[in-house]
């Protein structure tokens, strides 16, 4: 049976050209970058190559480009580097839909007294402005927002953020791990200090990442060691891997120049027509300003990893905010920030596309999805009329 | 991904006894919509024999639920009341080839469902003992769930009582209390040297007390989930509080501030009354 991998946004199928680049890398030009002989030095030169191919995708500085081992070290550097070089300032704002990697470290600072503030959403995963200016004062060391989010797409005014945020003098870090390679990204106009790329979202190996550092901006390293990287993150580098996220910037780059309204075009069919044939469905997130690959959809009366398990019996890869798919008994975070009922976000299911997707493949979606939910829909004891009840039992308790 | 076995895969991909009986003798219900998974059993019995002669189910939950509800059914039929009553979530789970840790509340969800149909063919109500505690908020478990539970499948862990009934799985409040009923479980004299009647405290005994749970055991289990909580004033058994960083807004906001009124309750032996500001 063939995959059918709409689950881009977990982490994508490494290209086949960024595996070719980085193959020799593994086995002649083993060397280690900091040698002085030739057989290492070699590859000095081509690490410094990719860091221009990923400069040249988000239109930074070569300079600017730190690699690390993921996107989690990227965000915890950031902020970490953030409240380390501004020890004055205790604050620390961020959103409640961010990745766990902010999140979770966050949580981290607030334990050792550093003071956090969560960003409310509106029911649309919205950012919320007036919410920023209020939570901001002389006492915030950073402020970060992810660019777009993984589980709704939505993305997130960073430009709006960052003038706000400079003409105040506050550092700005963004996650940008679900956007690099799948929206354009222009450091140059883009007020933001610091920003997060992983490279197994983008069709390059796992364990690789980036942390854009603006020229200019005080920066504490976090991996503390050898000199590698101008001291801003010891350990040898992942020579192969590096090599190999350089390319899947070059291929990204070249794949946003032909646009993104064909892949947008896919994830828009796949959505109207499940839409169109379970009742009942709609689509969490503010669907005018997504991520072009990006649709999370709430079957309701349904449980997520159900609906999964039953797709994955056709080879079909997607996730779910539910909270049997969590790990965890809570669903969501995402979702329940945005205050979607939990009838909702238990039913979610998320399909993220590449631009590897091919129209056969959403047909086959549209065909077997929708029985998949008629069929999960007749085994459970809810149905519309249940759910009005239900509502009114969480309207009563709300008032109460 | 969840290591199902070939069974739970059968019963989940195929299950059996979907649906309603026509005209069934009982209908055993629980689980809701909110907690992510529910089970509806409807049971046919022979008046006269005794014996269950059809059983089918109605759940919304995840793979294992379907696969334990479906199980149960097939598990009850040809059996009598008497031999049904005997059914444990043990049984579910060992029918299915095992369930994994997390998912075994999926077998007692399905154990209590039966319960809740043969009480009631018996037209007998469930019988709430006044002592009858609601312990974990979040997923409404009892004191008497989790004693049941824990004796049943010999669980000794707060981990382990959350993947066999979720309590403690939500906000987490209840983990202390957990943590409590499971020591007066396994060591059964702890329990006869609780005092029986508490203290008298002063005034400043109470605030201190107060200002003591809220700093080392409600603060930082709100913190763990990126929330925070500030004691704002108390006057009288009036406790004010300000709920921050997530709290605010959440959803569950009003069971957490109930959940800690039962925890003050409970330390204070008094009426208190716990508002945001």
């Amino acid at each position: 049976m063939k995959t059918i991998y709409l689950d881009n946004n977990a982490t994508t199928q490494v290209a086949p050209e960024v595996v070719e680049a980085m193959l020799p890398y593994f086995t002649e030009l083993y060397g280690n970058a900091s040698s002085m002989h030739t057989f290492g030095g070699q590859v000095h030169g081509r690490i410094e190559l990719a860091r221009a191919q990923v400069a040249e995708l988000i239109g930074a500085e070569p300079e600017e480009i730190i690699f690390t081992g993921c996107g989690t070290e990227s965000d915890n550097t950031a902020l970490m580097s953030a409240v380390e070089s501004n020890p004055a300032r205790r604050r620390i704002v961020t959103t409640r839909v961010e990745h766990s990697a902010i999140l979770n470290f966050c949580k981290h600072l607030a334990a050792k007294g550093y003071h956090t503030t969560y960003l409310p959403v509106d029911t649309l995963g919205r950012f919320n402005m007036d919410a920023l200016l209020e939570a901001i004062d002389d006492q915030t060391a950073v402020v970060s927002v992810m660019y777009a989010n993984n589980e709704t797409g939505v993305i997130f005014p960073i430009e709006e953020i960052g003038k706000i945020l400079h003409a105040r003098g506050i550092l700005f870090h963004t996650d940008a791990v679900q956007v690099a390679g799948k929206i354009p990204i222009n450091l140059k106009q883009l007020p933001v200090d610091m920003l997060s790329i992983s490279g197994h979202k983008l069709h390059a190996p796992k364990g690789i990442g980036v942390l854009y550092v603006r020229k200019g901006t005080r920066f504490c390293p976090y991996l503390i060691g050898g000199h590698q990287e101008k001291g801003r993150r010891a350990g040898t580098e992942n020579v192969a891997s590096i090599v190999g996220l350089g390319k899947a910037c070059e291929l990204a780059k070249k794949e946003l120049a032909r646009g993104t309204a064909p892949l947008a075009a896919l994830r828009d069919k796949l959505e109207l027509a499940l839409l169109e044939s379970c009742p009942d469905a709609v689509v969490n997130g503010d669907r005018e300003n997504r991520l072009p690959n990006t649709t999370s959809i709430s079957f309701e009366y349904v449980e997520g990893e159900a609906i999964l398990l039953r797709l994955n019996e056709f080879g079909i890869c997607a996730s779910s905010g539910s909270a049997c798919t969590s790990g965890s008994l809570q669903p969501s975070h995402v979702l329940r920030a945005m205050g979607i009922p939990y009838t909702a976000v238990h039913g979610s299911v998320r399909f993220s596309l590449s631009s590897y997707n091919t129209q056969s493949e959403i047909d086959r979606v549209i065909e077997v999805l929708p029985p998949i939910i008629r069929e999960l829909r007749s085994y459970s004891p809810f149905g519309r009329d249940k759910f009005e009840q239900y509502l009114c039992r969480l309207d009563a308790a709300r008032a109460d | 991904m969840w290591e199902y076995t070939d069974k739970v895969k059968e019963f989940f991909l195929k299950p059996k006894n979907v649906g309603e009986v026509e005209n069934p003798d009982a209908v055993g219900e629980v689980g809701s919509i909110i907690c992510g998974d529910a089970l509806k059993l409807s049971i046919k019995v022979d008046k006269e024999t005794n014996r269950i002669v059809d059983a089918k189910f109605q759940t919304f939950g995840c793979a294992s639920a379907i696969a334990s509800s479906s199980a149960l059914t097939e598990l009850v039929k040809g059996k009598t009341l008497e031999e049904a009553s005997k059914i444990t979530n043990q049984d579910i789970a060992a029918y299915l080839g095992g369930l994994p840790d997390e998912k075994m509340h999926c077998s007692v969800m399905g154990m209590e469902a039966l319960e809740d149909a043969i009480l009631k063919y018996k037209g007998e109500k469930k019988v709430l003992r006044p002592e009858e505690n609601i312990i974990c908020k979040c997923f409404d478990v009892s004191e008497e769930k989790i004693r049941k539970t824990a004796i049943e499948n010999n669980l000794k862990t707060v981990e382990e009582i959350t993947h066999y009934t979720k309590a403690g799985g939500g906000c987490g409040m209840c983990i202390p209390e957990i943590e409590q009923i499971l020591k007066d479980v396994w060591s059964v004299r702890e329990i006869r040297e609780r005092p029986v009647e508490k203290k008298k405290l002063t005034n400043i005994q109470r605030m201190a007390l107060i200002q003591d749970i809220l700093e080392r055991e409600i603060r930082p289990r709100l913190q763990a989930d990126g929330g925070d909580i500030d004691l704002v004033d108390i006057e009288g058994s009036r406790v004010i509080v300000g709920l921050r960083g997530m709290c605010v807004d959440c959803p569950s906001g009003s069971m957490t501030i109930r959940g800690i009124e039962e925890r003050l309750k409970d330390v204070t032996g008094q009426d208190i009354s716990v508002v945001t500001e």
